[in-house]
This record gives C-alpha cells, sequence and structure tokens, in this order.
C-alpha cells in the first residue's frame, strides 16, 4: 500500500523543538544542582571535612578513626510497649558497631578527641535493620546543618596565616548563637577516662510507633554500667597515641561492657526538630534495654568499617522527625561513604587496608 | 486502517507511562543527591518507583518481541534508520541496566533495600564496597546517559511529528 508523500514542515519547527530539549536540559541540570546554587549541600559539608586535614581515601571523612565493636542488645518488657519494632520483642539481638573519634584524622592521638562517638547496627530477625550513630556530647552544636558548615568554615585555617581567623568565627556566632553553648560545655565538661564510661547520646528525636499506632517522640541515650571517672588533664598530655582502644580491649578481657539504652520522651513543646536544644533532666524516662558489648576489633579489615551507619536506616516501628540536623547526617555520611567506597573500588585506598577485598 | 502501522494499545500504554515514570525517576534521583533535607524523602520514592519500572520493562519487552514495532517510512535516510533502532535498543538495555544496578549497588553497599516501610527486597550481590565503588558511580554516569538518550528520543519524535510529518509519531501516540 503506497501513502501519499507527507508535506513536510517548515524547518522554522527545528526552533520550537531545539527550545523543549534546551529547557529540559536546563531543568535537569538546576535540580541536580550545577547552577543556580541552593545553599549548603551534602557535597560542600563533606568538602569541608577533607579540608579540615590531610587526605585520607578509603576512611570516613569525619571520625574517621575508629575501632569495631561486637556485642547484643536485649530489651527490657517495657521496651515492647513503646514500638513494634521487633528489636524490642526479640530476646536478643546481634550488635556490630564502632566507636569512634572525632576529625578526619584515622591516626590521631586519643588524648585530643574530646568527644568519641558510638555507632550501632541492630538486625532483627523479621530482617528489619536499625542504625544509629550517637555522640558523648549531650546536644548538638547547631540548629541546623547551615549552622553546623558555617562552624566548621570558620575553624579551617585561611590560607594567609595558617591559623583559623577568629573574625570568622564571631561572624558565625553571631548568626548561630546556639553554637556558643556548645563551646562552652566543650571546654568545661570532664572527659571520661575511658569508652566503656562514656554515655553516649542520640541527640536527635525520633518517634516510637507502639501496637495502636500511638507515636512518642523520644531521645535515646546509652548510659554506661562502668562508673564514669573523668581523665586527668596532666596523665592525658602523657597517654599514650591509642590509649581507649588498648583500655578497651584491657575490661573486654576481663568480661562485657554495658550500657543501658534510656528513653527520654518529650513533653508539649519541648523542641523537637533543634538538636541543639537538650530537653529538661525531669522529663520522664524509661530504660528499654541493654547493650552488651563482648568483643573490640581494629577497624582496618574489620566489619564495620565499609557499613555506613546512617542514622535513617530505621526499622519498622521508629520513625525519624523533621530534625534538620538529622537528616543532613544521613545525606553526608552518604556522600562520605560513596566517596570512600569508589576510592577503594578503584586501588587508591591502600593506606586504609580495612576493605574486605 | 491496519493494526501494524501502529504500536498495539499495551505499547502505547506502557510508552507513556514509563516516559512519565522514568523522567520523574531521573529528576528525583538528581534532586535527592545533593538535597540536606530531603534525601530520605526522594530515596523512599526512587527505590519502589525503580522497582515499579523494571517491572514494567519485563511486560513490555516481551509485548515488543510478540508485537514487531510498525515500519519505518521507506524514504527515511539509513542514517536516521541506524540511530532509530541504536537508540531503541539503548533506551531498553538502560530500562534494565538502571533499577538492576540500583539494586545491586546496595546490596553491595550492605544497605537495606527498602521498598516500603517494613518489606525489604533480598541483596542481589554479597556485601563488597569494591563492587559498590564501582557501581554507585556506574548508577549516576548511566542516569546522564539515560537522560541524553531521552531527550535525543523526544527531539526526534517532534521532528517526525512536525518538520518531516511521516506519520512515524502517530504510530505512538494514536491507534488509528
Amino acid at each position: 500500500m503506497t501513502r501519499p508523500t507527507p508535506r513536510r514542515g517548515s524547518l522554522i519547527l527545528l526552533l520550537p523543538i531545539f527550545l523543549i530539549v534546551a529547557f529540559l536540559s536546563l531543568l535537569f541540570a538546576w535540580v541536580g544542582g550545577w547552577f543556580g546554587g541552593k545553599g549548603v549541600t551534602p557535597q560542600a559539608m563533606a568538602n569541608t571535612a577533607e579540608a579540615s586535614g590531610s587526605p585520607q581515601p578509603g576512611f570516613r571523612r569525619a571520625h574517621s578513626k575508629g575501632i569495631c565493636i561486637v556485642g547484643t542488645f536485649a530489651p527490657t518488657p517495657a521496651a515492647a510497649q513503646l514500638s513494634t519494632a521487633r528489636v524490642f520483642s526479640q530476646a536478643s539481638t546481634p550488635v556490630l558497631g564502632r566507636f569512634s573519634n572525632p576529625g578526619n584524622d584515622p591516626h590521631a592521638p586519643d588524648n585530643k578527641a574530646a568527644v568519641r562517638g558510638m555507632a550501632l547496627q541492630l538486625k532483627t530477625d523479621d530482617g528489619q535493620e536499625w542504625r544509629m550513630a550517637m555522640n558523648s556530647f549531650p546536644f548538638f552544636a547547631s540548629s541546623t546543618p547551615e549552622g553546623f558548615q558555617a562552624m566548621n568554615v570558620a575553624r579551617l585555617p585561611d590560607p594567609a596565616t595558617g591559623k583559623p581567623d577568629p573574625e570568622k568565627m564571631k561572624a558565625v556566632l553571631a548568626k548561630h548563637p546556639e553554637i556558643a553553648k556548645f563551646m562552652e560545655w566543650s571546654k568545661s565538661a570532664p572527659t571520661p577516662d575511658s569508652l566503656a564510661n562514656t554515655r553516649f547520646n542520640g541527640v536527635n528525636a525520633f518517634r516510637l510507633v507502639d501496637a495502636e499506632g500511638r507515636e512518642r517522640v523520644v531521645r535515646w541515650s546509652m548510659r554506661p554500667h562502668a562508673p564514669f571517672v573523668a581523665s586527668d588533664p596532666e596523665q592525658l598530655k602523657s597517654a599514650s597515641r591509642d590509649f581507649l582502644g588498648e583500655d578497651l580491649d584491657r575490661r573486654l578481657a576481663a568480661g562485657p561492657l554495658q550500657w543501658d539504652m534510656v528513653m527520654q520522651f518529650a513533653a508539649p513543646g519541648d523542641p523537637i526538630e533543634d538538636p541543639s536544644k537538650a530537653w529538661p533532666d525531669t522529663r520522664p524516662e524509661t530504660r528499654v534495654g541493654t547493650l552488651t558489648l563482648v568483643r573490640a576489633q581494629a577497624q582496618a579489615g574489620g566489619p564495620c568499617f565499609d557499613l555506613n551507619f546512617d542514622p535513617l536506616i530505621l526499622p519498622k516501628g521508629i520513625v525519624a522527625t523533621d530534625d534538620p540536623v538529622l537528616h543532613a547526617r544521613s545525606a553526608v555520611y552518604s556522600v562520605s561513604f560513596n566517596r570512600r567506597e569508589r576510592e577503594i573500588s578503584s586501588g587508591q585506598a591502600n593506606a586504609s587496608n580495612g576493605s574486605a577485598q | 486502517m491496519n493494526g501494524q502501522r501502529h504500536f498495539n494499545l499495551l505499547a502505547r500504554v506502557l510508552h507513556w507511562s514509563m516516559a512519565i515514570a522514568i523522567l520523574a525517576m531521573l529528576f528525583v534521583g538528581a534532586a535527592m543527591v545533593v538535597s540536606l533535607r530531603h534525601r530520605e524523602l526522594l530515596l523512599d520514592l526512587h527505590r519502589p518507583l525503580g522497582l515499579a519500572i523494571l517491572l514494567l520493562a519485563i511486560v513490555r519487552l516481551a509485548n515488543r518481541l510478540r508485537h514487531p514495532p510498525p515500519p519505518l517510512p521507506a524514504d527515511l535516510p539509513q542514517i536516521q534508520v541506524w540511530a532509530a533502532k541504536a537508540s531503541h535498543w539503548l533506551l531498553y538495555a538502560l530500562m534494565f541496566a538502571m533499577p538492576i544496578i540500583g539494586w545491586a549497588m546496595l546490596s553491595a553497599g550492605a544497605y537495606p533495600v527498602v521498598l516500603f516501610d517494613g518489606v525489604n527486597l533480598p541483596p542481589i550481590l554479597p556485601h563488597s564496597p569494591v563492587m559498590y565503588g564501582f557501581l554507585r558511580p556506574l548508577h549516576g554516569v548511566l542516569a546522564y546517559v539515560l537522560f541524553f538518550t531521552i531527550l535525543a528520543h523526544l527531539g526526534a519524535a517532534l521532528f517526525h511529528a512536525w518538520v518531516r510529518r511521516d506519520g512515524v509519531f502517530s504510530q505512538m501516540a494514536r491507534g488509528k
């Protein structure tokens, strides 16, 4: 069957075709952040962490120094009333975790680590998974990721002097006054002399969802059974580079170490989306379980090294709040993880020696 | 009119619905990797939509193999015939590759592959930093390849519709 030759359209019509394709290209580039900056990005925050020290291919961009830990979590009977998460009804859940020091130097001396981190992964028999990343500070430095980023940029050495410019920090504190409170805390708070007697705080708020669908806003913490002992500033000066890990090994050789997991409940009006504001100590609390650590292992070649402890990996029964710092942590950890796994994959990360090749 | 001059109804429905889904997917993906506040929300959309596209791509390929597409106009220059065939097979390859790479990279990164709250897909690769470090950038690069192939496809379709006016566009746009 022959068809009549169609009447061709004018070549002028190439113009609208070009404009449609160009518009879609520009829209895609804008959405992807190639131009028209939309404020702080996770990439910018990871860049700042990288700029704070020398390149450490294969390692986390922050909290680079760490130790893998292994143990179990056992819930209290009260826990299952608060959330349907299987971790609160299963008798015992295996735990893989990581203690960490702040900063981007994976070999930093422990006596410089005023803040410490505890990250955990709990996988239950229903296939659900819970990852959390806690810190020894009782509240976060800033209300927003923008404030945190501004603080870290102000801490970078000025290219002219090789030192941070105090004027920049003053400007940041004027714009984000809550940061001053955190700086006060880090100057005055005594540092525990061991990881075993350090309390770790979730800082960000989450919602526990019970069997009736009722939601309770909580912040959690891990409270050590080992009694608090402040480290002596004089002894700290001469302490060995890895004294925290050595102390942990010594204590674990003598027996397991335990922490109580405690949920603190928000009262109406408490700042749920501002992790820089701790809730009053008078808020009701419930102990929901016990974390027992039995073994520690170097992160190089250890099972915790190539895990992203993304605090938004939550089991059914635990839901994130809109705390912007919580969401930013998840986004920045992802960028850090992508960068370092790429370095490992492309063979640039021999120094980290940490991947299961 | 004889049916062979048009794509069958299933092909047309799949084409237009997947066009919307895949474009949405590409924009969601581009936005989520640079978002400080909405990454999780976009990711929760990205994973089930990716699986849906993979399942629809299987149906679409089966339909295409059973019902060959209508012929291109006999007077179409050879280079355009070649470009049409190559870009179509590239689009098919990427419709399958993108969701599978996404699933595989999450598996290799030891991430839970969450479909909905409480429902996870099983991993399709063992935990492997080396595989993750290769697949994650590949997913991003191929997303751009897919986006530009779709733009070329769109541009060519509009060229057929407005300039050549040879009926190729209506093969997919209309049943009769």
